[in-house]
């Protein structure tokens, strides 16, 4: 009986113990890796599960002119200082071209007017970004999926990264440039455009000018602005701190479907 | 007070202690898992809203929109900065604890102050891997229970109110005797009274619910996959206010909940959600 009643009392003390660690130190036990990577086992759960229940390419709601946002909020980099950029910037964009190379078959070097002299897709869309505010814009812009198709995939490809030309956090190696990636699910998706208009008109610069991605079935910070470059690779793990995105390597999800 | 008049007209027994089994296993367990849940979606919660402190109805809303709950941060005269909630066109200064509070020492604009969040301080991609981590066991944790409920009859036998509870000079009754702290005594306490019994419904079949699909609504994933939840909700804007306000709700429920659990025996009540035993007064002779 006594020894019942000890048990019962040590499974009670550990229990509350475990619940004022779990509640009271958190913050300093983030930090040691053990717990983070128990913790990201839910971003693959999560990522299975959206996978399995999108699967059949379900589209991202589209709206109407009528539900667009009044003002569409501009965030992160409002206008690169790169000066290459800016040089581009000032004749219009003329000079600038998106290249498209790494494991294809024919790397691209596409102009504007090449783009748009592809077949477009334009849809009204819910841009959500990861602080919890939305905005609904209207995007013109060529699938991805043609560019991919050009370009052709080689053997063994199964990301495309986007290169931009927006340095958002100034470091001295370079390793603040904005950069995303995506796999080929979400790259042959109908609704995976390469922007370059925006409610009708060119894109803003606030807003990617000349060409920005919309992958809408996740999160903000996807959406690449400023485009320069699509590298298709088998892994990013090369690229910066390896995780596969300016905002990835700073601790978000790679998949942002939540 | 009249203990002895009753003794004597039952006659037979005393009034005797006896332990009851009030909660089975998996209620045991479910329940103590949701505590740990709670806590942490909570305030990792609190952190991601920390991220754009105002809420929106319908399918958009940002900085340029109207919102009917801001968290905000202004100068004021001395251009010190001042916390500030704004419900619809109504400002309460609340500097220190919403809108600015001290953040190493200085005031800083912050939704909700930093001992409310997780982690302390400011990181959204940090609350929101343990906001997902737990909302996923939270999601488990409740289906299990629900599983539970139905097939071991949890729910018919001790949540739904019986008729004689719901008659409103019962509910007046106990009503009453809350109001003045005065529980259930002896065979009555067998059961739960019906006002636990409709809070319990409430939280398990209402809040908790809205919680995990107003949660599923924010996310552009799941509002490709199941476009009705969107339709549910009237916005995904609408869904994360609702979600907010469900949360305030549930805080409120646990707050309750609490004070009623101080008031009617710390020791039975935390004895019996451990180990299952409850005990209660009781004047059945000894079988």
């Amino acid at each position: 009986m006594t020894i019942r009643i000890d048990r019962r009392r040590l499974l009670t003390g550990a229990g509350v113990t475990a619940a004022a660690a779990a509640l009271s130190a958190c913050a300093p036990l983030s930090a040691s890796d053990g717990i983070r990577s128990v913790l990201d086992m839910a971003e693959q759960l999560t990522m299975r599960a959206q996978r399995l229940l999108l699967s059949g390419d379900a589209l991202a709601r589209e709206f109407t002119e009528a539900d667009l946002s009044p003002v569409f909020k501009s965030n992160g980099t409002h206008n690169p200082d790169d000066e290459a950029y800016q040089r581009l910037a000032e004749g219009g964009f003329a000079d600038w071209r998106l290249q498209v190379d790494g494991m294809v078959e024919r790397p691209l070097s596409l102009s504007l007017a090449d783009l748009r002299a592809m077949p477009a897709r334009t849809q009204i869309t819910r841009h959500d970004c990861v602080e919890g505010w939305s905005a609904i814009g209207k995007w013109t812009g060529v699938p991805l999926a043609l560019v991919l198709k050009a370009a052709g995939l080689r053997p063994g490809a199964r990301y495309v990264v986007f290169h931009c030309a927006d340095e958002y956090e100034k470091t001295l190696d370079g390793s603040g440039r904005y950069y995303e990636s995506i796999d080929l699910v979400d790259a042959f998706h109908p609704q995976t455009i390469l922007a370059y208009g925006m409610n009708g008109r060119d894109l803003p610069i606030a807003h990617g000018a000349p060409l920005r991605l919309r992958v809408e079935r996740q999160l903000g910070y996807k959406q690449a602005k400023y485009l320069m470059r699509l590298e298709i690779v088998d892994s990013f793990a090369r690229f910066y701190r390896g995780k596969g995105g300016f905002w990835e390597d700073r601790g978000y999800e790679w998949y942002a479907g939540i | 007070m009249d203990s002895g008049d009753r003794k004597a007209a039952d006659g037979a027994t005393q009034p005797r202690r006896v332990l009851v089994r009030r909660h089975s296993g998996t209620v045991r367990v479910t329940h103590w898992v949701n505590v740990l849940c709670f806590g942490i979606l909570l305030m990792s919660g609190l952190q991601i809203f920390n991220a754009h402190p105002e809420l929106y109805w319908g399918h958009y809303g940002a900085d340029a929109d109207w919102s009917f709950l801001a968290l905000e941060a202004k100068r004021g005269e001395g251009g010190a900065i001042e916390g500030v909630t704004r419900i619809g066109a109504l400002e309460i200064p609340t500097t220190g604890v919403l809108g600015a509070s001290k953040v190493n020492g200085e005031i800083r604009p912050r939704g909700f102050p930093n001992v409310a969040t997780l982690p302390g301080f400011r990181d959204l991609a940090e609350g929101r891997r343990w906001h997902f981590f737990f909302a996923w066991l939270f999601v488990i944790n409740g289906f299990a229970y629900l599983v539970y409920g139905f097939l071991a009859g949890h729910f018919r036998r001790d949540l739904a109110p019986s008729r004689d509870q719901l008659t409103p000079r019962h509910l007046w009754h106990e009503i009453a005797t809350h109001a003045r702290l005065r529980f259930p005594k002896g065979e009555e306490a067998r059961r739960y009274n019906a006002l636990q019994k409709l809070a319990y419904c409430g939280v398990a079949f209402v809040l908790l619910p809205v919680m995990v699909l107003t949660g599923l609504t924010m996310s552009p994933g799941m509002d490709a996959a199941l476009p009705w939840l969107v339709d549910l909700f009237g916005g995904r804007q609408s869904a994360r206010s609702l979600h907010f306000i469900a949360a305030t709700l549930l805080v409120l429920f646990v707050v309750i909940h609490l004070a009623m659990v101080f008031a009617s025996g710390l020791f039975n009540n935390l004895r019996s959600m451990i180990t299952g035993r409850y005990a209660i007064e009781t004047r059945e002779p000894k079988s």
